[in-house]
């Protein structure tokens, strides 16, 4: 817990929120790329680097740039007339509030049994090396089935967003 | 403050601000945004127990988080894609208005 902490799990927050509430849609999609930096800082101070240049790569290189080409291809950035929010936008607030209540008394309750306590040791040092071991050793089965995954979804998202033929109307 | 318990308190924000979005929000791509933040959440708690847990030589959170993030990552672009594809079809993006399965 200290300074740089809060720091970063502030901009993460403030992203997130500004993601969720402009009403602007391509707005929303560039607060959410600082939503995901922000994330990404979190997992490089927990010492995890593969996984947060991997958040980087992904998130901000692949899935915002995605979002954004998802808001111009619908002319999703006009604002409708009838509000951003849906018929029942405090159901939905009540439900995450109470979802929220719920996690956080649980974490703040088992606060004194979660591990690390008083483990304020440096990271474990793990390389790139030993992440590739391990994917190529213990993980090989779970590495393919990723694999398999996205190329499945890669052919799925062109089959379903291809121009159908004009005879099915 | 257990430090462990303050970044499961920022995923559990993360994860209520990304469901809070998922349910308000009347643009289908907005929702798709709200569901990536709340995968994002329980990435973060993934590589928190990694990190605090006592075996972090193990790699197994970590290793989840990377396959967490490899799903994600097809589940987005299927998900837009089906958007752009209901777009074409229904001239909308408007959820409240995606009322009928019959196109």
């Amino acid at each position: 817990m200290n300074f740089a902490f809060y720091l970063i799990s502030g901009l993460a927050v403030a992203g997130a929120l500004a993601a969720v509430l402009l009403k602007n849609t391509v707005h929303c999609a560039l607060a959410l790329t600082v939503a995901f930096a922000g994330i990404a800082m979190l997992f490089l101070k927990l010492g995890a680097q593969f996984a947060g240049f991997a958040q980087i790569l992904v998130y901000i290189g692949a899935v915002a740039i995605l979002v954004v080409f998802a808001i111009l291809l619908t002319r999703g950035s006009e604002t409708p007339r009838d509000g951003v929010y849906s018929k029942f936008p405090l159901t939905g607030l009540a439900i995450a509030a109470a979802v929220f209540a719920v996690l956080g008394w649980a974490v703040l309750n088992s606060a004194s049994v979660l591990p690390g306590a008083g483990n304020t040791s440096a990271a474990p040092t793990v390389t790139v090396m030993d992440i590739g071991n391990a994917l190529m050793s213990r993980y090989v089965l779970p590495l393919e089935i990723v694999a398999l995954l996205l190329t499945a979804a890669l052919i799925g998202a062109v089959i379903v967003a291809m121009h159908e033929k004009e005879e099915a109307k | 403050m257990n430090p462990l318990a303050g970044y499961l308190l920022v995923a559990a924000l993360l994860f209520a601000i990304g469901l809070a979005g998922a349910l308000t929000r009347r643009n289908a791509i907005l929702v798709l945004i709200g569901i990536e933040l709340m995968l994002n959440a329980a990435n973060l708690n993934l590589i928190a127990f990694w990190r605090y847990g006592p075996h972090p030589e193990a790699l197994t959170g970590m290793m989840f988080a990377i396959f967490s993030i490899a799903v994600a990552a097809a589940e987005a672009a299927v998900g837009l894609g089906l958007v752009i594809s209901i777009h074409r079809h229904a001239k909308t993006t408007d959820l409240d208005a995606m009322n009928r399965m019959k196109g």
